[in-house]
Formats: C-alpha cells, sequence, structure tokens
C-alpha cells in the first residue's frame, strides 16, 4: 500500500467541511470525551491524489461538559510543532472558550473518525485551519442561539468570552455548561451562513500561546513511544541487515539466551534490495524483561549473512558516476525557450557544481514502539508515529489482519522530521509480539536509527548559467541527481519523481527567458525517505548559491538581484512548460499559485530588519538566500564571524516568512528557531557515508550534530502580517538557511562553498 | 544478578539487575521512572541526566554497581515541593518544542547552576555542550537558564 505523500501529490484541500451532532454510536466511539456532554463533531472534505472525492470524516470532536470544561480531540501527530496545541486553540479562540479550561485529548490512529491524519509536508494548519474554526464557529452560535432563548433576547447581542455567554445590554453572563440542556435538542446552524470571527477579534490566533505540554515536559511527566508499558511486556533489540536486502544465512542464540533476562531470539523475514517505506529489515530480535538485557543478549548473537547486492556500494564511487551524468543530457523537466541558443549568444557563462550528502534524521528518540496482539487475534499499539493510519494498514498488512482489528494509539513524538512517517519498527513489534503471544517494545539504539534510516539522499548538481553583453541572465540550465524516495520500493524508479523535483527545482521562480532543468538516473542503495522539507535542502543549497555568484559577476547586492530576478509582480503556475505535473505541494495551483510578490515582501522586510545595506558597508560577513517550500515564503539573511580564538560563530539570524495568517506566533518562532539549528548541522556537521554497502557513522561522535556552543547565537523571526490563507512552518525554515550561511561564509573567508558539510570552517 | 540498595529522590528502592546494567536502565525499566530519557547510550547527548550527590551524570554510562552510596536525583525528584526555578523559567519561555531531551538539559542546568548560580553565556554554552536538542531549542534554553539564574 502506497501512503499519500502531500509533497508528492495529494491530497488536495477544499474547504469544503460540516460541521454535525454525532450519532449515539459514534458518542460512545469516542467514549471519554463525551460523557455527560455537549458533542458537536467537525468533518472535512478532501480529494485524493487524483482529485477523486474522499468521503466526508469527521476530522475533530469538540465537547463541552457540566464542569465548564471544553474538551477539543487533536487528531494531528505532536512532534515539537505545537500543532496539538495549535488546532484546538482555533477551535477555542473562535468559541469563546476560556482558553485555561480547555483539556487536549490525543486520538488514535482511525481514518473513519478522524480522517486523514499523517503528520507530515507541513500541511495541519494549511488543511484545518478553516474547519476548526467552523467547528467552533457552529457551538458558538448554538451556545448564544440557547442564552437568547433562555434570557429572551436577541442572540446577535450576545456574544462569548472566557467560557461564558454574555449579553451585553443587560449586562447577562452564563457559563456554557449551564445551556448544555438546552443545545441537546439544536439542530447545527447553516453552515452556509454561519458568521465566523474577524481575524482582528481574535485573542489566540496570531498570538503567543504557550503549548499545552509545556509544565509536563518540565517535570519528566510527558510520555513518550519509547515510555509505554504493560504489564508483562518484552522487549526486543534487533540485529538488522548490515547492508540493505542482506538476508540471513543462519545464526547462533545460545550466547544469547546465557544472558539473564533473555528469552527468546526471534527472526525477522526481510523484503530485498528495494524492501519498501513500511516493512521491516531482516533481522535477528532478542527479547528480554529489559532493555539492558536486550542489548547484551543481541551482541552476544553470532549471525552470519549474506549481503546481498548492495555489498560492494561506495557512495563515494556513486557521487563521481553522478557528477559525470550531470555532463550529459538528461531527461527534461521542464524547458521555456532554448537554452542551448541562449548559451551561444553569452557573453558570460558560469557552470558549478554542488554536492551534498547523505542525512540521517536523528530524531533524539530513537524509534520505539509497544504492541500487544491480544488473545482476541486483535493488535493494539502504542507508537511516536507521525502517521498512525499507515502503521495500523502496515501492521494488518504484515499480520494478514483487518485494519479494524488494529488500533493505534498516539505517543508523543520524539522528533519526527520525517522519519517516524515511516512504520517499520511498528511492524517489527506487532510481529513479535504475535510470536511470542505477549506485549513487546521494540527498542533501537542510536547506532540501529545511524545505520538503518530512510536517508535524505545525496545529491549532485550542475547548474549552468549565460549572460548576455549587458549582464542580464538569460539562461539557466539546471542538472539535478540524487537516489528518488521511490527506490527504495522500485529497482525501476531512477529518477526523482515529479513531487521531488518540484521541491525547489522546476519551481524555480525566476523570470529567466530560457530555462531547462533535467534530472539523470541513479539508483537507490539503501533506503532513501524524507527529511525536513526533503529535496528542496539541496535545490535551495545549489540555487542560491549560483545566484549569489551570478550577483557578483553582475555587479550587483544579491538582494536587489534576486529582487530583480522575480519581475513583474505575477503568479506563475509553470504549467506549459513542465514536463511533467506540478504537484505544488498537493495544492490547486490557482488557489495557491506562486507569487513573486510576497516573495518580494519577505526579501524586503528580512533585508530592512537585519539592516542589510549597512551590515555590507560596515564590512560584516553577511549571506542572503530566499526560498519558497510548502507554499510559504522564507528569506533569510545569516551573519558569521570569527570568535576570539578564530573560530566560525553565527551571531546573527534574520528570517522573514510569510505564511499567511500567522496562527500561534510563539511556534511560528520556535521552528524557525529550530529550523536554523536543525539546518546548521546539515551545513556544518551532519554527513552518513556508506562503504561496501553500510554506513561507516554509529552515533552522535561520528554523525554530528550541532551543540549549544556552534548554535546560531540570535535567531530572529519577522512575520508578514499576512490575510492570506495559512500554511505550515515545519519545514520551510531549513531551505533558505543553508545558502544564506555558505554565502555569508564566502564573504568571510573568499572561498565559494560547492559542497556539504562545510565542517572544516567549523572546527 | 545481584541487589543493590540505592537512595532515589530521598527514598531506599531495592533493585535486582547485574553490576553491569546502566543506571539509566535501573531508572527507567527497574524503578519504572520514565522521565529520564535515552537518547545515545554513549554519554554523547545528555538525554539521560541525573544528579548523583548533586552533580551531573550520563546515567546511560554508570554501571549500577558504582552508584553506591551516592544520592541519585531523578527530574522526578529535582523539586519535590513546588516547582525548581528553572522549571518555572522553561515554561516563560516555552522552551520545549519536542520535549524528549529537556528533562536532561533540565537536570544539566540544575546541577550547573548549583555549581555556578551566575553563569556567563560562554559557560553556559560549555556548561550545556554535552545536551543535545535535534529540535533546536537551544537559544530558549540559554535564555532559561539565564532567568533562572537571576531568581
Ligand atoms: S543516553 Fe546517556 S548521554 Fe545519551
Ligand atoms: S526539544 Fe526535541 S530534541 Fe530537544
Amino acid at each position: 500500500m502506497i501512503p499519500k505523500f502531500p509533497f508528492l501529490s495529494g491530497p488536495k484541500t477544499s474547504n469544503r467541511s460540516k460541521v454535525f451532532r454525532p450519532s449515539r454510536r459514534e458518542f460512545l466511539k469516542i467514549g471519554s470525551l463525551a460523557s455527560g456532554a455537549f458533542l458537536i463533531g467537525v468533518n472535512f472534505q478532501c480529494s485524493g491524489p487524483k482529485g477523486e472525492i474522499r468521503t466526508f470524516a469527521p476530522n475533530a470532536y469538540l465537547s463541552i461538559n457540566s464542569d465548564n470544561e471544553v474538551r477539543i480531540i487533536a487528531h494531528r501527530s505532536e512532534m515539537g510543532t505545537g500543532i496539538r496545541t495549535s488546532l484546538p486553540m482555533i477551535v477555542a479562540d473562535e468559541l469563546g472558550a476560556d482558553w485555561k479550561s480547555v483539556k487536549i485529548e490525543q486520538a488514535v490512529g482511525d481514518e473513519a473518525t478522524y480522517g486523514d491524519q499523517n503528520t507530515d509536508g507541513s500541511y495541519s494548519i494549511r488543511m484545518f485551519f478553516e474547519p476548526m474554526r467552523r467547528a467552533g464557529a457552529t457551538a458558538r452560535h448554538m451556545l448564544l442561539e440557547a442564552a437568547g432563548k433562555k434570557w429572551e433576547v436577541d442572540p446577535a447581542g450576545c456574544d462569548t468570552e472566557n467560557g461564558q455567554v454574555i449579553h451585553a445590554a443587560s449586562g447577562q453572563q452564563i457559563k456554557f455548561a449551564d445551556l448544555i440542556d438546552l443545545l441537546q435538542d439544536m439542530e447545527i446552524p447553516d453552515q452556509e451562513t454561519l458568521k465566523l470571527r474577524k481575524l482582528s477579534d481574535y485573542k489566540l490566533i496570531g498570538k503567543d500561546v504557550p503549548i499545552y505540554d509545556v509544565k509536563d515536559i518540565a517535570h519528566g511527566k510527558a510520555l513518550f513511544g519509547a515510555d509505554m508499558d504493560l504489564p508483562g511486556q518484552q522487549i526486543a533489540v534487533i540485529e538488522r541487515s548490515p547492508v540493505v536486502g542482506a538476508k540471513v544465512i543462519n545464526y547462533a542464540e545460545d550466547k544469547a539466551l546465557e544472558i539473564p533476562g533473555v528469552n527468546r531470539v526471534i527472526k525477522i523475514s526481510g523484503n530485498g534490495a528495494h524492501p519498501g517505506l513500511n516493512k521491516p529489515l531482516e533481522g535477528i530480535a532478542v527479547i528480554a524483561d529489559n532493555t539492558w538485557a536486550a542489548i547484551k543478549g543481541r551482541a552476544a548473537l553470532q549471525v552470519e549473512w549474506d549481503l546481498g547486492d548492495n555489498k560492494d556500494y561506495q557512495c563515494a564511487a556513486q557521487m563521481e558516476d553522478m557528477i559525470r551524468e550531470t555532463l550529459e543530457d538528461g531527461k527534461l523537466r521542464r524547458e521555456k525557450g532554448d537554452v542551448k541558443t541562449a548559451f551561444g549568444s553569452s557573453g558570460t557563462v558560469l557552470e558549478k557544481t554542488y554536492r551534498a550528502p547523505y542525512y540521517a534524521h536523528a530524531t533524539i528518540e530513537p524509534p520505539a514502539a509497544l504492541a500487544h496482539y491480544k488473545a482476541d487475534g486483535t493488535v493494539e499499539i502504542w507508537a511516536p508515529t507521525q502517521h498512525p493510519q499507515w502503521a495500523r494498514d502496515s501492521v494488518a498488512e504484515a499480520l494478514e489482519l483487518d485494519a479494524a482489528n488494529v488500533r493505534v494509539n498516539v505517543t508523543l513524538l520524539g522528533g519526527g522530521f520525517g522519519r517516524k512517517s515511516k512504520p517499520d519498527y511498528v511492524v517489527e513489534a506487532a510481529l513479535l509480539s504475535r510470536a511470542i503471544k505477549k506485549p513487546v517494545r521494540v527498542q533501537w539504539t542510536r547506532e540501529d536509527d545511524i545505520h538503518h534510516d530512510f536517508y535524505h539522499s545525496h545529491s549532485a548538481q550542475r547548474i549552468k548559467a549565460g549572460l548576455d553583453a549587458q549582464g542580464k541572465l538569460i539562461a539557466w540550465n539546471h542538472h539535478t541527481v540524487f537516489p528518488a524516495i521511490g527506490g527504495t520500493s522500485s529497482a525501476d524508479e531512477l529518477h526523482p519523481s515529479d513531487g521531488e523535483m518540484g521541491l525547489g527545482c522546476t519551481d524555480f521562480p525566476y523570470d529567466v527567458p530560457n530555462i531547462r532543468i533535467e534530472s539523470h538516473e541513479a539508483k537507490a542503495h539503501t533506503r532513501i525517505g524524507w527529511l525536513r522539507s526533503v529535496s528542496n535542502i539541496h535545490h535551495a543549497f545549489a540555487i542560491s548559491g549560483m545566484l549569489d555568484e551570478i550577483a557578483e559577476v553582475r555587479g550587483m547586492d544579491p538582494v536587489e538581484h534576486t529582487l530583480s530576478l522575480l519581475g513583474e509582480d505575477r503568479q506563475l503556475s509553470f504549467n506549459e512548460e513542465m514536463k511533467g505535473e506540478y504537484p505544488n505541494y498537493g495544492e490547486d495551483i490557482t488557489a495557491y499559485p506562486w507569487d513573486t510578490a510576497r516573495m518580494k515582501r519577505v526579501i524586503e522586510r528580512v533585508s530592512t530588519e537585519a539592516n542589510w545595506s549597512k551590515s555590507i558597508q560596515d564590512g560584516k560577513a553577511v549571506g542572503f538566500a530566499a526560498h519558497k517550500s510548502f507554499l510559504t515564503y522564507v528569506a533569510c539573511i545569516v551573519e558569521v564571524s570569527r570568535d576570539e580564538n578564530g573560530k566560525i560563530i553565527v551571531p546573527v539570524v534574520h528570517y522573514a516568512v510569510d505564511c499567511g495568517i500567522p496562527v500561534n506566533t510563539d511556534r511560528i518562532r520556535s521552528q524557525f528557531e529550530g529550523g536554523a539549528q536543525f539546518a546548521s548541522s546539515l551545513a556544518m556537521s551532519s554527513a552518513i557515508n556508506f562503504e561496501n554497502g553500510q554506513v561507516r557513522q554509529n552515533n552522535f561522535d561520528s554523525y554530528q550534530i550541532i551543540r549549544m556552543p556552534q548554535a546560531p547565537k540570535q535567531i530572529y523571526t519577522h512575520i508578514i502580517e499576512s490575510q492570506e490563507k495559512p500554511t505550515g512552518v515545519g519545514e520551510p525554515p531549513v531551505p533558505p538557511f543553508i545558502p544564506a550561511l555558505c554565502n555569508a561564509l564566502y564573504q568571510l573567508n573568499g572561498k565559494r562553498i560547492y559542497e556539504l558539510p562545510v565542517k572544516e570552517a567549523f572546527v | 544478578m545481584e541487589n543493590f540498595t540505592l537512595l532515589v529522590n530521598g527514598v531506599r528502592r531495592e533493585v535486582t539487575a547485574p553490576a553491569d546494567m546502566p543506571l539509566l536502565w535501573v531508572i527507567r525499566d527497574l524503578l519504572s521512572l520514565k522521565g529520564t530519557k535515552f537518547g545515545c547510550g554513549q554519554a554523547l547527548c545528555g538525554a539521560c541526566t541525573v544528579h548523583l550527590d548533586g552533580q551531573a551524570v550520563r546515567s546511560c554510562s554508570i554501571p549500577i554497581a558504582e552508584v553506591g552510596e551516592q544520592e541519585l536525583t531523578t527530574i522526578e525528584g529535582l523539586s519535590v515541593e513546588g516547582e525548581h526555578p528553572l522549571q518555572i523559567a522553561w515554561q516563560e519561555h516555552v522552551v520545549p518544542q519536542c520535549g524528549y531531551c529537556q528533562t536532561g538539559q533540565i537536570m544539566n542546568a540544575a546541577a550547573l547552576l548549583r555549581n555556578n548560580p551566575s553563569p556567563t553565556e560562554v559557560e553556559i554554552e560549555s556548561a550545556m555542550a554535552g545536551n543535545l536538542c535535534r529540535c533546536g531549542t537551544y537559544n530558549r534554553i540559554k535564555a532559561a537558564i539565564q532567568t533562572a539564574s537571576q531568581s
């Protein structure tokens, strides 16, 4: 089963949502939320990858109980973005609830009850802003009606605030809870005429709202997947195939079983050299009473492997092959004008090659999942998963069960970044629990995580740019090559998909008369996945680095240069130039066009806020880049300097962002602060290398992520007060930071950067 | 397997474990205190930070046999009455993103402030360098430590 990846295909959002009174049966299904309370659900229509309409399914529930507590179900996974707070916050604000008495419950993975729950592609806010407002507005409208009836006044003169209905003229007020009885027989108001609050009336939306779990986290009470326990459970640690596609020839378990606490050793079968995105790797699981016994038991295993086809894979050699490929004509992905002729008439031609390595996600919580295969043949899972329904379906497929017999409880996630969309570790736990008829929690070690990730692909790119006699950029030829996500599942997928190409490569927005964008073949020798902003990472690195170089050749200020390249204010759709589809992050291009004016606005804003021109006059080493991804416009200015010991530091980063209507401004800033630091690791310190098909790095000593002393010291996020439809902020901070940093380093060192990571500069 | 008596958050607890079992797994698996997290197992990330006699240590890299009479404090015992100033500052600055690294960060910061109640920015950076945050909350951690150190 191939799930939907919002950045590759659908689903497309539409603003059609529907609020309803749940039936008695639905009422019971969501149990604890509903007892004795007023309850409404909201559902939301989305279309599938091919535009087919998917059925209405409730996405959220809202209840008001007799203690005046408002309960809201959060149906998205919380991995650090704050979504578990930000969506309920929208409902509560529209409703006029007292935020302090709002309780948030986490939904289980259940499409029939909650619709699409895949938390990926920075699209939760984008898809659910409107439906969440409607849910709150519906309940508010009903409360106003009820109060109007009770007081015999016109509901239009009433309002909700802090969990009460207030009638300003008479000064009367009443708690929501005291109106529950009157609500019970009331019809859902007409959705067409439903009035939403004005943006300026919101008390939470557009403000800093602390995350719901902050106190629990500070006290160590917040529970993650790795913290789940059941009575009688066993812990499993697994020795997995060192090379993707390796098969166990035989294994000796005696030494493992001698370790006190080790009870069983069980083989898990793999799925070959292109194992797919949701299958476990082949491995030998050691099952024990506790984690330490399982770790020691695994170390005592003796496994003989047939390493298979990937055993001779060297990533350095593939990199050289990929670079050679970029010198040839590739598969045409977008074409405008005729670059070949344009190069012929160019006065200056620049041609540069860019390399970026494999990256691992290294979520601070390594993958873990608890499964309980029960006597009645059903399975219950507790897992830190971004995609509970895919986890459920993958478990059902692996165990040959009906999906209805698999229940997935979503815990907090200790980081996700795309890794925890893939349910391989959940399937491992389910298979092992069935095998031993006891609950099993699978615990990955850090070494397991570094060795067996779904990596961000390494990449080679060559960009050739032609300037005419006046210095105008007239030709842009971009070659990109990297093993594609599709290669994880199939040996035949040798080119990046249209989706991956549309992540910062074919959606090149600049007004250049001749454009040619090509991809080349590269085979996947490991599991390729998606990492926070996906192929935008390497595409932005190359494109914004090249633009900086072109500006220099033209003798232009890089900010002015980018603004001028954006050309007239206009809305791009690329349509006739694209050789395949342009998925536009799953959105209709007419509803969410590429708007050059919005990009200019963030560029101008960041340049003003960062005092760009003055910094340059003062001789500061500052670098600039702008990049739109996941429908959010971002511009970034990074400053670098040397400390008293001559070490390079990043004293200041400025971001400007247009993500439409800002929902939780504090979490927008925190995503940008975190994004800059995440991108710092990618730019400065992290890289995965394969030799003989095996990952050379093991833990945080060799796969390095930045630490506090290397982190940018000040990160400012300037949020545009936009009235546009809101879009996500989880991924968009990452792509522009890396080239902005590289461009700043060039100002400091006089050396252009063509290869990531730029380690030497920072050690 | 051996029997050990540990002084955990002020309470004596008996456990049976092999002498080489890292304190981290004793805390998490045998004592069921889940606030102390596993991140690397090699003293590289700080997620498992606890206090032994008030000093920050990486519990993943200390075998239970080496604990002896030392007093063990985990996040659950950091402040028995109310909240530690760091826990208050953490909420004020809304430091966490995913939250997984944060208990280790707070325990490490608490030991820092105990040894050096008003650390400079550079002292904070070097004292906290062993605690990774993959989500990138370093700036808010620093700000929260500064706030707590002033209270
Ligand atoms: S788990 Fe102990 S330092 Fe990482
Ligand atoms: S908050 Fe997620 S790793 Fe620190």
